[in-house]
């Protein structure tokens, strides 16, 4: 089989370049097996974030030709015979070194989070739930967190300075998970519009094109959230059925 | 104190490991008011546990009535041929349940019943649907839940943090864990009155593994390093379904949900060749007939359940047979085939990520054709020897729970037993970390000699920039562990084994790292997990050279029968005088209100 | 040195540190394929609409081929001037506005559909990559120095989308009365011509439109947290969602096609084709 080019960026926060590394094509691989294989024989100081290497984990995350993709995930089959392969470390993210990134920002958003505040359990010490309760949030509860959907986002990916009240495309989905689910007492929509930056998502939808789980993001988690504010504050029929039927909801304390 | 140590952390408890185990030890550590630490080698959320696909099984009833927590016991004994420490098992059939109940009030959407109630599924060694799941990725959801839960409760997570040693006051008790920052190369002391291993498995040793890099044994080797007992090393549970092809992803994992849902193994001549491979202790309850089988899945108590759902030793060791008869697939593994028994819509709904696992990395539609496996180095049964009722350690201030501690699952774990196990444990081992972690009312010290050799230990390689490649060395270990103590051992195989890993000692010692750098120095870190690795393979070697019979995930080609005699003892590793040396030592006598469950059953 | 002695608390830990290094090249994109052409692609394909939309609502005229234009024997009214509610109406529906009122009718009633358009779900990632460029493709630097996002004036009001979705429905139904109305011929006959055929393609796609819609998935039951308890709004619900994920294409097809259908009246009515009638 042919060689493959392959260009990875080296480097750390002082900076780094494209290195180019050739290395002989196996069958049936995946990008992640020609860096672990550059790693073992040219490079072994490489820097590479990894775990289970079955797109189970969220770990590898990179970008590959310029695309947002886990490494895991991209066969090598699906470039052209002769194409040079570029991978390069998540851009939204500091650098730590070569292609890891400090991911610190996404775990911090997520200690934000107001935690689930179930509701007593039926007198038999059971939650009823049905199979149509929970297939909205399990969508939502297949996310690996490999963050390659905070990465795209344009919000803090161009304008870094928003990292300071805006969740992200991964925390929307967790805010979704939790107002949707069915055993959850909470009211995080405030919250959401306030200080987690929902008004910012201006719905171009990158997340959802990169999500290595196929999560729709935009369609089923954003968008339902941001009607949900609007049906908060924005829409004059709510607003005037509430002042009509006086039928306000009963708040409940969010910490963050 | 060395010139290197410039971040010291105290806590009352430390939890090394943040997979379901170390997480559900610091939940409920710090419930009872313990500070906690949790030290984890990857970034949070991506611990091996998310790997688990099946379920979790507990004695709920939700969908058999007659289920309760004694049959539960009783197939968790039978599955690990009766070598499992009975009060381990006990307490985990007993306690299973109301942990699950625990995970569903923290968040966890599981798949549910009609009405209502948590559905379960069937599982190879379980008399009835028993495991709680989410489709096939009920790992991920254990851990998000459980991540989720300790997140919104102030317990302090330090990631990408690799322990290489656990220090000792005078007293002998364990006081300190030195590490590393994976990202800066700095190293970082963590002080506790109580520490928890929870750092999971040993796969990483052998070639065809479904374990991910993590899995290199870190916690059994600092356990056996600081003078604690491991028992029953012996056993390596090989998954009869990872995936063969291609190459690159060889080892990767097929849940046994395939099975639980109807999928069926077949050998090259599309025959279902488990029906040859019944062994007599199950005989009374598995089908004879493909009719009867296949009459089970709608029928369960009219019909006995079908020989692919036998426990996973009995299926790894058929389909290596069928192999190496000849009857094997392409790759060199056997037919698994779902497509012509059940719909695609079914297919996909039931088993998402198999389907896009399959899809996205072999270019195979599992509705359409079958798959193909072969057996993948899965488990470790053994582990840290702990007491059962709180998971402590032979040592002092050192529990262990999850998969790193032994015993629970004798010599072979039945699926879904390894999720509930880690909840079950992992709440008893942070209950009683933090119970003496508060009961103690002096400040903990560590040795400064001691730290100053661990870190100059661990910067060895760095002195040896001209070494061993220590990727090369790795694979070694792999290729050594995968042909010589694999699936089907021998002695003389075993022996050769012991040569050859006294040799990888020395090249272990040798392993070099070039100087560039320690930030994020990959080299570096896979020249000390070298170490784990070694120590690991070095006691699952020689245990096994020393059990002269066949049981569960142990079989021996020279004695291919289960010895009553050896039905009698664990293995005991320890390291005395710098010499690993492993002693027989008499299992646990079973309660006779226990045994009573068993009076009827075919030895 | 650094020690600590107890869980920290929270406000350190969730502080955000920005304007550390990052890695990669400097450039815009490393993206090889041609990014580029779906946001040209939506560009030139708004334009064309917009500028056909004001050359149809300026046109004030041929827009009604039917009973009383005189032309023929046709009851065709092109949605864009439908409901015609002006008194200088070719074709009166209610004449709300008077006689003081005299530019084209179009430009009272195209408020209310361009508005449900503008603050569409779909539409608006269309412009924000296409004419905005924020972001023109994923994992393409933005031209922009800063962004805030939909929260300020003007671009707050797209939050009111789901009150333009109110008159949506009114405009569907009466697109669907209009269409009702293509099958009447002169004298009280039945019958049916190639342009009633083109008002009921146009009403069935402004109502896949209107009703994939984003706004009225939640109105259905997006609000809902327990659909076993709401088995009727989940109904409503999952029939929504079956084609809330194609609203992207009802809404080009539902755009191309409305103004086709003001094209096809316009043809008919100033004569430059003759409708071809079924029965």
């Amino acid at each position: 089989m042919a060689d493959l080019n392959v260009k990875l960026w080296r480097g750390d926060e002082n900076g780094g370049e494209l290195v180019d590394y050739n290395i002989e094509a196996q069958d049936g691989e995946v990008v992640l097996d020609v860096v672990h294989r550059i790693q073992a024989t040219q490079a072994p100081d490489l820097a590479v974030r990894w775990n289970c290497k079955a797109g189970k984990c969220g770990s590898c995350s990179a970008e590959i030709n310029g695309k947002p993709s886990l490494m895991c995930m991209t066969r090598t089959s699906v470039f052209e015979p002769g194409e040079t392969i570029t991978i390069t470390p998540m851009k939204t993210f500091p650098i730590i070194r070569d292609l890891v990134t400090d991911v610190s920002f996404n775990f911090k958003m997520l200690k934000r989070v107001p935690a689930l505040k179930p509701k007593p359990r039926e007198a038999d010490g059971t939650y009823r739930m049905y199979q149509e309760d929970i297939e909205r949030g399990q969508e939502f509860r297949k996310c690996i967190e490999c963050f390659l959907c905070q990465n795209v986002c344009h919000v803090i990916r161009d304008h870094e300075e928003n990292k300071t009240n805006y969740a992200g495309p991964r925390l929307f989905i967790r805010y979704a998970d939790l107002e949707m689910h069915p055993l959850d007492t909470n009211d995080r929509l405030s919250l959401l519009q306030d200080k987690m930056g929902l008004g910012m998502c201006n719905i171009t939808k990158c997340c959802t094109e990169v999500c290595p789980e196929h999560i729709h993001i935009t369609d089923n988690a954003i968008i339902p959230l941001k009607e949900r504010v609007v049906g908060d504050r924005y829409d004059p029929l709510v607003w005037l059925g509430k002042k009509i039927f006086r039928k306000s909801k009963a708040k409940t304390t969010v910490t963050e | 104190m060395s010139d290197e140590l410039n971040e010291i952390h105290s806590h009352d408890v430390v939890i090394i490991g943040a997979g379901g185990a170390g997480l559900r030890a610091a939940i409920e550590a710090r419930s009872l008011g313990a500070s906690v630490a949790v030290v984890c080698k990857s970034l949070f959320g991506k611990a091996h546990t998310v790997m688990a696909e099946g379920g979790m099984a507990a004695a709920m009833g939700n969908v058999w009535k007659e289920d309760n927590w004694r049959v539960h016991f009783r197939d968790t004994m039978r599955g690990g041929k009766m070598l499992n420490n009975y009060r381990m098992a006990e307490l985990h059939a007993k306690e299973a349940p109301d942990r699950v109940y625990e995970l569903e009030e923290w968040g966890a959407l599981f798949d549910r019943t009609k009405d209502g109630l948590i559905l379960q599924r069937d599982f190879g060694g379980h008399k009835y649907a028993r495991l709680a799941h989410v489709g096939d990725r009920t790992g991920l959801e254990l851990i998000r839940t459980l991540q989720q839960k300790a997140t919104s409760m102030d317990i302090d997570v330090y990631m990408e943090c690799k322990i290489v040693k656990l220090l000792k006051d005078s007293s002998g008790a364990v006081t300190g864990a030195l590490g590393f920052w994976r990202n800066t190369g700095e190293f970082v002391l963590f002080k506790g009155k109580s520490f928890i291993l929870a750092s999971g498995g040993i796969g990483k040793s052998w070639k065809f593994t479904s374990n991910s890099w993590e899995s290199t044994g870190d916690g059994h080797a600092l356990a056996v390093r600081a003078g604690a007992d491991l028992i029953d090393m012996e056993f390596v549970q090989f998954h009869p379904t990872g995936m063969v092809w291609p190459l690159s992803v060889r080892g990767l994992l097929v849940t046994e949900g395939v099975r639980g849902d109807g999928g069926v193994l077949r050998n090259s001549e599309n025959k279902r060749f488990m029906f040859n491979y019944i062994p007599e202790m199950f005989a009374k309850e598995t089908a004879d007939t493909e009719e009867e089988g296949d009459r089970w899945y709608e029928d369960k108590s009219n019909n006995r359940r079908p020989p692919e759902l036998l426990p996973r030793d009995e299926v790894a060791r058929s389909i290596n047979s069928e192999v190496k008869a000849g009857r094997g697939s392409p790759h060199g593994g056997v037919f698994l085939d779902i497509a012509s028994r059940r719909s695609p819509e079914y297919i996909k709904r039931r088993l998402p990520s198999m389907y896009h696992q399959f899809k996205e990395l072999a270019d195979v539609d599992i509705t359409a054709t079958p798959m193909e496996v072969g057996p993948t180095c899965h488990y470790a049964m053994g582990g840290v020897r702990v007491d059962a009722d709180t998971a402590a350690s032979t040592i002092d201030g050192l529990f262990a729970a999850g998969e790193v501690a032994g015993g629970m699952h004798g010599s072979n774990r039945l699926g879904g037993n390894s999720l509930s196990d880690l909840v079950v444990f992992g709440k008893r081992a942070g209950e009683y970390a933090a119970k003496r972690a508060l009961g103690m009312t002096k400040d903990v010290e560590v040795d400064q000699a001691e730290v100053r050799d661990a870190i100059n230990e661990a910067l060895a390689p760095f002195n040896r920039s001209q070494g061993d490649n220590p990727y090369k060395i790795q694979q070694e270990i792999q290729d050594t562990m995968q042909s010589l103590v694999g699936i089907i051992r021998n002695q003389q195989e075993l022996e050769q084994a012991q040569v050859e890993i006294d040799k990888l000692k020395q090249r272990v010692n040798q392993a070099g790292a070039s100087v560039s750098t320690r930030r994020f120095n990959s080299a570096w870190h896979t020249a000390l997990d070298l170490i784990s690795m070694i120590t690991v393979s070095e006691s699952v070697a020689k245990a096994a050279l020393l059990r002269k019979e066949s049981r569960g995930g142990h079989t021996r080609e020279d004695f291919p029968k289960a010895d009553p005699e050896f039905g009698k003892i664990n293995h005991v590793v320890r390291i005395v005088n710098n010499e690993m040396t492993v002693t027989p030592e008499p299992l646990p006598q079973m309660t006779d209100e226990l045994a009573e469950i068993f009076k009827d059953d075919v030895k | 040195m650094t020690t600590t002695n107890t869980n920290s608390d929270n406000n350190s830990i969730t502080a955000v540190e920005i304007g550390k290094p990052r890695g990669g090249p400097k450039v815009r994109t490393l993206r090889k394929d041609k990014w580029w052409i779906q946001p040209l692609l939506t560009t030139i394909g708004l334009s064309l609409f917009v500028l056909y939309g004001i050359w149809a609502a300026l046109r004030n005229g041929d827009y009604f081929a039917g009973l009383l234009s005189g032309t023929s024997a046709r009851n065709y009214l092109s949605p864009f001037y439908s409901p015609c509610v002006t008194h200088g109406c070719q074709y009166t529906t209610v004449p709300i506005i008077g006689t003081w009122y005299n530019i084209s009718p179009a430009i009272v009633i195209l408020i209310f559909p361009m508005g449900f358009r503008m603050s569409c779900y779909y539409y608006r990632k269309a412009y924000y990559r296409s004419f905005w460029f924020s972001p023109p493709a994923c994992a393409v630097t933005e031209p922009h120095k800063k962004y805030s996002g939909e929260r300020k004036f003007p671009l707050i009001i797209n939050n009111i989308h789901r009150y333009f979705w109110y008159a949506a429905v009114v405009f569907a139904a009466i697109l669907t009365i209009d269409a009702v109305n293509a099958f009447r011929f002169p004298n009280g006959q039945i019958g049916m011509g190639l342009g009633t055929l083109v008002f009921i393609i146009n009403a069935v796609l402004i109502w896949l439109y209107t009703l994939s819609c984003h706004s009225c998935r939640h109105l259905t039951g997006g609000r809902v947290n327990l659909f076993s308890k709401a088995p009727i709004r989940l109904w409503f619900w999952k029939k929504v969602s079956v084609i809330n994920p194609h609203h992207q294409l009802y809404a080009w097809l539902s755009l191309i096609w409305i103004a086709f259908t003001d094209f096809y009246v316009y043809m008919v009515s100033s004569g430059m084709i003759h409708d071809p009638r079924f029965f």
